[in-house]
Formats: structure tokens, sequence, C-alpha cells
């Protein structure tokens, strides 16, 4: 009880010094009378009373302040005392104190930016209740695109039912392509993205509606009524935010389809399966119509029962993958996705890895470049300080000559640097807060969560974190440099030129050449990375993305499937093309189903006619089904005869193959190169196709991997899964909307208003990652380069006023102007030298760590490593002009007579 | 030569200070130190003013309480008191001491019994 009382007296105390300090002087004052009196008495002279009055007493201003720590909170009161004499001195010396907090906001506001992505991205689960239960399950990763990556709806069903780990197994349809649902509100269509699912998606991955239900197993079924969830951002954008939304229904692809609820803000399809895409809404996937015949088309995920390990999850898959059918009316097809099977095997894999594993290492490498930034910043402020601390050596001298113990000057200076590097944080978790909303904007990334990108409670923590480890690190070393100087030697005019100046500009130089090795290092990762993207731009990728734009047609043949269907889409598409082929400024124009970079399929490998196929082959070339003109619209390469019209459904089946797939025929079939043309291949069910021509390798799924096997028919023969219709043009493709929308319109009325985008854009957006590192990492070099030149200038600088008396000797002993400037830029110089020695040798140690990151460009690229050699002697050089410039200026006779 | 004078231990000066009020009524810090140095024979070494950390303490902890009064000879002071918590604790402190200064009395009084003495 006491102490508690205690605790409320001592703080109540620390809140009413004035009265309680003027209550002890009268008390102190009433006990000398008592004493003085009572000395008097007994004979003494009033001054030797007054003496031993004294004397008894003890000494005053101590037993004052024993009464004052007894009674109040000393500890705190020497904080504020201490926080008050920072703020005096700092606002006495704005211009160090500007530089300090920007220089520190810029490292902290760099670091919490970061954090704040890698947290998203890799650290934080994945927006699901208990996301490590979720994992993806596929065949392991191979050249053939989407069909290999996928499972038929009849394996999907074996695998729910053999395998044991899971609460449950779902998925979703992977060949839906953007804008493939037309919402009809009256005015012409208006273009829209869906995905089917299978209905139990949202139960499995454990997402709640925001607004009426989510999919149940009837919704699936045969002949159900069409029903569509729609994304928080549709709903809000197209509806209104309709709060009466559930139960409407829509003109969707000609179906009156019911909204039946609404997807909570927190789930984003896109942002998770599909980076850098919207998806608009979402519809189930009946599993036995028709999606039953079209092979390969689900991405599996699961949901783990708790408990079960890796090991079991692996061992359990394989169980299962025998029992696995690619059609249960083809028995021969049950066990190809078994180890050693077609597609060797089926890999669950957390969900969290598949979604960001591959950017681990981008990360990490972001991670360690604002680090890098942050030491920087550091060193850049502890130069700073340093440099402060010599001018104020005579002050903490003096402060201790009056008592103060070296503990309470460190905690001074400490003080101080918490202070800064507590400015800094606040003005650097706002820069961070402006980067991170503006990133979370920039949908053209193709990264997974980026939307949910934002500054949260670990990111306050980990700005707290490195804020105060910052302040230790800058303020400790000029803290105790500072209180461990020797007293006399800084009371006496100590000047320029005496040993601890020399000592100092040591640990100076030190910090600078530290600081110049990082930002070395910084550069050569920033070099190499912009390096490999320059390369990424540089590939071939066996079509012309510029000057082509393409757009999504709707067309009409619902006329009955096989022949009679190919020629009616026969003479649509002819229509359409001679129409837009016809257009001002259109060079070319062509259909496809399927765009490069987007989705693929494959339909099994056709062979040379007479060949006996091997027991064992790899699966089949990506399949697209394109209309004449459609190659020279993207600008790939022909060897032998474009498809024409006359290539219809009672001609004979022709292909077009690319090199790639012509040359591993060309091994079975005993072709010489230049020979495949006119060659005849047999595909699975024994029809026969002509190969007419040869095309480049296109890249069909990412910039950076290799080409596959890819092999074309006509939209006449075969059944494109879609149509994009490709022109090639010189005027911008904003200007040609208009007028081919008009024309595609005229043609079709319910023609979707869709978004004519150019095919450079669908480049963009697979090397968007690469981008968005290399732009981070280089802005960061960027500003490490900057630090280290404010490093170099200041220590430079500072040098030259300490030497201005020096100099000023050495001018008037006949030293020229130019001699002097020399000798500084010389000593700048050396100090970058040895800080780009350093930095290449740590730089080609560590360049292997990023070596998977790198593109076409070796981790010890020579013209890189020139290039950061170059540009930071050019940096220190600059850095130093201005010093040195100072320094020939100087007069001879002002300096000496100033000191 | 005169011996020096004893180190107050931790604590017992507001041992003294509480015994002094209990035993002299309402007193001010002068009477209090004065007191303590009487009783004591000049034997302990006192700041006088060490006296005021001491009151401050104890009557934050609410065993004496104070007020400005006047002197015999009509000086204005600041009086202070023991509270009934106050008595209680002195009389656990007194309590303690004893014990203390006991057991230190039985270990010092070893030394009598001469070691290695034959039976």
């Amino acid at each position: 009880m006491s102490r508690l009382k205690r605790a409320r007296e001592r703080a109540w105390a620390f809140f009413h010094k004035p009265v309680l300090d003027s209550d002890l002087e009268a008390e102190i004052a009433a006990h000398l009378d008592m004493a003085i009196e009572e000395n008097l008495r007994r004979g003494l002279p009033y001054g030797e009373a007054r003496r031993m009055a004294m004397i008894r007493f003890g000494g005053m201003d101590l037993m004052k302040d024993q009464q004052r720590e007894a009674r109040g909170l000393m500890k705190l009161d020497i904080l504020l005392q201490d926080l008050k004499f920072t703020f005096r001195t700092l606002s006495r010396d704005r211009g160090f104190t500007l530089v300090a907090v920007v220089i520190l906001a810029l490292g902290i506001g760099a670091n919490v930016a970061v954090f704040s992505v890698v947290n998203t991205l890799l650290l934080r689960p994945l927006p699901f209740p208990n996301a490590q239960q979720l994992m993806w399950i596929a065949p392991p990763p191979q050249k053939c695109g989407m069909s290999c990556a996928t499972y038929s709806t009849d394996a999907y069903d074996e695998f729910r039912m053999y395998s044991r780990s899971y609460q449950d197994v779902t998925g979703y349809f992977a060949f839906s392509s953007p804008d493939n649902l037309a919402l009809s509100l009256g005015g012409p269509p208006i273009p829209a993205t869906s995905i089917d699912v299978i209905a139990n998606f949202f139960q499995v991955l454990g997402v709640q509606p925001a607004l009426g239900r989510l999919f149940t197993a009837d919704d699936a079924r045969n002949g159900a009524a069409p029903v569509v969830v729609l994304s928080d951002a549709w709903w809000r954008r197209q509806f209104n935010a309709d709060p009466a939304i559930v139960g409407k229904a829509f003109d969707m692809n000609g179906h009156q389809t019911t909204v039946i609820g609404v997807l909570p803000r927190s789930f984003d399809f896109g942002a998770v399966f599909a980076p850098g895409t919207k998806v608009d809404a979402i519809t189930p996937l009946n599993l036995y119509g028709p999606p039953r015949d079209w092979g390969n088309i689900i991405t599996m995920i699961g949901r783990l029962k708790p408990g079960v390990t890796m090991a079991q999850v692996q061992a359990d898959a394989d169980a299962a993958a025998p029992h696995m059918c690619w059609n249960n009316k083809n028995p021969q097809s049950c066990g190809s996705y078994a180890r050693h099977g077609v597609q060797d095997g089926v890999v669950p894999v957390p969900l969290k890895d598949y979604v960001s594993g591959k950017l681990r290492r981008s990360l990490a490498l972001l991670w360690a470049a604002v680090g890098a930034i942050l030491l920087i910043a550091c060193v850049n402020l502890s130069n700073l300080l340093l440099a402060r601390a010599a001018s104020r050596s005579k002050e903490f001298a003096m402060r201790g000559a009056l008592g103060a113990t070296r503990g309470r000057i460190v905690r001074q200076l400490l003080t101080e640097s918490v202070v800064l590097s507590g400015a800094g944080a606040v003005l650097g978790l706002g820069l961070a807060l402006v980067l991170v909303v503006w990133l979370a904007h920039q949908g053209s990334f193709a990264l997974p969560l980026l939307s949910s990108l934002r500054i949260d409670g670990a990111a306050l923590g980990w700005t707290v974190l490195i804020a105060v480890f910052a302040a230790v690190f800058f303020g400790l070393v000029p803290g105790l440099r500072m209180a461990g100087g020797n007293l006399q030697e800084s009371l006496k005019d100590s000047g320029p030129g005496s040993g601890q100046g020399r000592r100092h500009e040591l640990v100076r130089a030190v910090l600078v050449v530290s600081e110049i090795c990082l930002a070395c290092i910084l550069l050569v990762g920033a070099g190499l990375l912009l390096r490999s993207f320059l390369k990424v731009l540089d590939v071939d990728l066996g079509f012309q993305p510029e000057h082509a734009a393409a757009v999504s047609v709707d067309y009409d043949d619902n006329a009955p499937t096989g022949d009679l269907s190919a020629a009616k889409r026969g003479a649509i598409f002819q229509g359409i093309l001679s129409r837009v082929g016809a257009l001002p400024g259109v060079e070319a124009a062509g259909m496809v189903d399927y765009l490069p970079m987007g989705q693929n399929r494959d339909w099994g490998t056709p062979f040379p006619k007479g060949v006996k196929r091997p027991d064992k082959f790899p699966t089949g070339p990506l399949v697209y089904v394109i209309s004449p003109g459609y190659m020279r619209a993207m600008g790939t390469r022909v060897r032998g005869r474009d498809f024409t019209w006359d290539d219809g459904p009672k001609s004979p089946n022709v292909v077009m193959i690319n090199e790639a797939f012509a040359r591993y025929l060309g091994s079975y079939g005993n072709w010489r190169k230049g020979e495949e043309v006119n060659r005849i291949l047999t595909d699975g069910g024994g029809n026969d196709l002509h190969v007419v021509a040869v095309v480049d390798d296109v890249h069909e799924e990412s910039v950076e991997g290799d080409a596959g096997w890819q092999i074309y028919y006509p939209m006449t023969q075969a059944s494109p899964a879609g149509s994009h219709l490709v022109i090639r043009t010189q005027l911008p493709p904003a200007q040609m909307a208009a007028s081919v929308m008009g024309a595609l319109r005229e043609l079709n009325p319910t023609q979707k208003a869709a978004e004519f985008r150019p095919i450079q854009t669908l480049v963009s957006h697979t090397v968007s990652p690469r981008r968005f590192f290399m732009l981070l990492v280089g802005c960061f070099a960027g500003l490490g380069l900057l630090l280290a030149a404010i490093g170099i200038y200041g220590v430079i600088s500072y040098s030259v006023t300490q030497r201005t008396q020096e100099i000023g000797i050495r001018m008037a002993l006949g030293a020229t102007t130019d001699r002097v400037q020399k000798d500084v830029l010389w000593n700048t110089l050396r100090l970058a030298l040895w800080g780009v020695a350093l930095g290449t040798g740590a730089s080609l140690l560590g360049a292997r760590l990023i070596a998977s990151l790198l593109f076409g460009t070796s981790p010890w690229d020579l013209p890189t490593y020139a290039g950061m050699v170059v540009v930071l002697f050019g940096v220190a050089a600059l850095s130093g002009y201005i010093p040195a410039r100072r320094a020939s200026r100087i007069n001879p006779m002002v300096a000496l007579r100033a000191s | 030569m005169q011996p020096a004078k004893l180190d107050l231990l931790q604590g017992t000066l507001d041992l003294m200070v509480l015994q002094t009020l209990a035993a002299m009524g309402t007193q001010h810090g002068y009477g209090i130190a004065r007191r303590i140095e009487q009783v004591s024979g000049d034997a302990v070494l006192l700041n006088q003013g060490t006296i005021y950390a001491s009151l401050v303490r104890l009557e934050q902890r609410g065993w004496i309480r104070s007020s400005w009064g006047t002197s015999d000879n009509n000086r204005k002071a600041k009086f202070y008191e023991i509270t009934a918590s106050g008595r209680r604790q002195l009389a656990a402190d007194a309590r303690y001491w004893e014990r203390l200064t006991g057991v230190m009395d039985r270990v010092l009084a070893m030394g009598a019994t001469p070691e290695g003495d034959a039976p």
C-alpha cells in the first residue's frame, strides 16, 4: 500500500515542482535560522555561527537534490531537461537538422515501403482463414503451357475421391479469356471478365459473401438457372454499389443471369491467382456438362486436414495419381497423370509458394538494397554528427568540468540522435505512405496481392525498430568519442592539426569509404538488373508487338457444330477481315483464338505420316486456331504459304508448325532443314495434316522462357476457342479504335464495346515484375549514390574548413591555387578509390547471389562494372570539386589572421 | 585519536526519524536532526540536510504528516508528526532491528570461545 501511495505522491510531486521547491527553501531557511540562533546563544560571533550552521547542514545544493530525488521522478526530469536542451540546440542549427532529418527520412521511408511490400507479398499469410492449409495441386512445371498444368474434370473427381489429406478439393477453369462476358443493359454490350469455378470454391477458400450467398452444388447442375457472383470492385463500378442487387437478373452473354451475391472487398481473384488482371464476376462451372470433354481445364486447390505433413501430402498424391483418368470413357488415359506418365506426377505445393514463391529472391534483393540505403544514411549522419561534435567539443568539456558525468553526456548525445531519428521516422513514414499508396494503385504490375498493399501495424512496428536502430547506430560512435575526449586537451585552445583532429579524420574517412563501398554494391546490382531488362526487351519474340493491336470479336455461329459451323464461321470472318482490312491505315488484319502471352492449350502430338511413334513422347505443341492474314498482322515470318479462305471444311486439312516443332518432327521423319513444307502429319485421330508452312518460334508464355512447340490450324477447319482481331497499323491504336469498332458493330450489332489493346501491352504485362524490381532497385541505387555524394562532400568540405590555416600557410609559402585544388581533389579521389576497390570486390563476391534474377547478363558483366566505376568517380570528383575550389580561393592573409 | 564517526546504514536514518517523532511528538526538521545528534552522542556522521530527503520519503509513504506552524521563539517552521501507520511501521522496524542486533551480538560473541580447545 505504502509503495503505491509513494508512487502516486512522486508522480504528483513531479508536476508540482515550484510549490514544493519554495516549501523546501522555506524549510531550509528556518532550519538555518534556528541553527544560527543556537550557535549565537553558545556565544559564537554571527559570522562563525552562520558558518558552523552551514557546515553542519552539508552541501546545500546536494541536500536539495537528494530531497528532490526522493520526492519526485528524477530520471524523467533529466530526460525532459535533455529533450529541452536538444530542441534548443537543434533549432539553433537549422541547416544541420534539416539535412539530417531528410537523409533519415529517405532511408527510413524506403525501408518501411519495402517492408510493406515484402510483408504483403511474402510474410503475411494469404487473405484466407487458415491459409497455411491451402495447397496448389499441379503437375511439375513443363514446357507445354497451361494444358500441362491443369486437370480434366474426371481427373479432378478421381483425385478428390482418392486423396486422404484434404478436407476438400476445388478448382477453377483456367482458360477464361479477358472480356469473355458481355453485359447488356440496353446500349452496346459492356465487356467484363468472368471466371468459372467449381461450386465448392468459396467454401474451400473460406470466403464469406458481403451480400447474398455464394455457390451451392445446385448452381452447377445441368439445367440450373444461370447465376453470378460479383466482385466488390465491379459491383461498385458497374452497379453503383446497389445494396439491393441480390436477386436482380441481367442479360449476360445473352442469358438472363441472376446475381446471387457480392464478394467481400478482401477477396480479389486476380490478386491471388492471376496477378495484374481484374476479374469482375465469378460463375459456377458445371463439371458434368460440356466441360467434361474439354480435356485438361481445371487448376486444383485443396484445403488440408489439420496436422497433415508435407511428406504425407506428397505420398497421398502419388497414391491417388494412378487412379486419375484424362477421360473415363478412354481407359488408356487412366494413370497418365502418375509419375513417369505423360504429366509426370501430381505435386501439391503450398498455395502461398505458388502465388509468391517466385518473387522470394527479388524481394530479398529489394530488402537488401534498402538495408544498404539505411546503412548509408546512418553512416552519413554519423559523419555529420562527428563534424558537429568536433565543433562542440569545448561545450562538452565545459560541461564535464562542471560535473557532468560521462554517462550523462552520452545520454544527452543519444537523446539528440533519438530526436533526429524520430523526426526522420515520422517524415519517412509519410514518404512510405505515398509510395505504398502509389504502388497499390499500379494495376499494370503483374504482382500478386499488390492491391492489398498498405501500411499496417507491422509496418509501424518496423518503423519504430529501424528508427531506434538508426539512432543508436549513428549516435553512439560520435557520442562515445565525444564523451571520451580528453578534458584538458579540449579546454585548451587546441588548434587544428592537433592529434585528435587527425584521429577524427581517420574515422570519418573510414565512414566515407564504407559509404562509397555500399553505394558501389547498389549501383552494380541496379546496373545488372537494368542490363537484364534491356536484354529482355531485346528478345526476338517471334512476332512484332509494335504497331499491332488486338480487340476481342463477338460472332454468332449458332449453326450445328462441324462442317456447317466452320463454313458459316469462315464467311463471317472473311466478311470482318475484308471490311477491316480495307479501312484506311490498316496494313494487315487477321484473327486468332488465343493471343501470345495469354492462354494456351494442346491437342496431343501430330506425328510424321508413316513413321512409328516412340512409346514415350512429350506432350503436344500448343495449339492456335487462326485466320489467313494473322501471321502478317502479328509480324511473324512464314516460310511456305499462308492459309487461304479456300482451306475450307471440304479441302485437305492444313497446318503451320513452328521451327522448334519442325526440328523435333524432322528428327523422326528424317527431314532435312528447309524440307518441312508440304510434309504430311497424322494426328491422334488418324487425320492427315498437310504442313503448308514453317513459322518463327513465338514466345507464347513469357519473354524470358524458351519458345516451345506450336501448331496453327485454320479457323475454317478447326474450332477456335474465342476470337481476337489483330490489326497492324502505323496509326496509334486509340485512333483506329473508332473506325474498327464501327465496322465490327455494323456487321454484328451485339459486338461488345471491348477495349482495343496494343499487343505491346501484353508483352509489357509479362515483363512488368522485372520492370517493377528494376525500377525500385534503380531508384534505391540513385538514392544511395546521392547520399554517398553528400557524405563525400561533407567530409572534404569539413577537412578544408579545418585546414584553412594550413592551406593559408602553404599558399603564403608559394603553393599555387592549382596545386591546392589538386591536393583536395586527390584526397577525395583517394577515398573514392578505396571505396570503389572494396565495393567492386564485395560486388564480385555477392553478384553470384542475384545470378538467378539476371537474364542474358553475367553477374560479372564488364560494362556494368565499368559504368559503375565511371559514375562513382564522376560523382566523387564533383563532390570534391566544390570544396577544392573553395580551398583554392583561400586568402592567405585572412586565413592566417583568423585564429 | 578520536574514533571516526559512524556512517549511517541504508534505511537507518528513516527509523531514527520515526523513533524520534514517536518519542518527542510534533517536531520540526532542525529539532529532529539535533535530537538524533544529541542521543547518539555526536557519534553519527550526519549532514543535517539529509534529514529532509528522509522526511519526504516517510511523508510520501504516509508514515508521518506535516504542517506549517510556529516554533517556541515565534519562528515559522514545518512541523512533523508520526501517524498511526507510522507507529505500526516503527514497531515492525524496531522488532527487525532487535532481531538483527541480537543475531549480530551472538555471532560476534563466538570469538569468546577459543578455537581448538582440548576437551
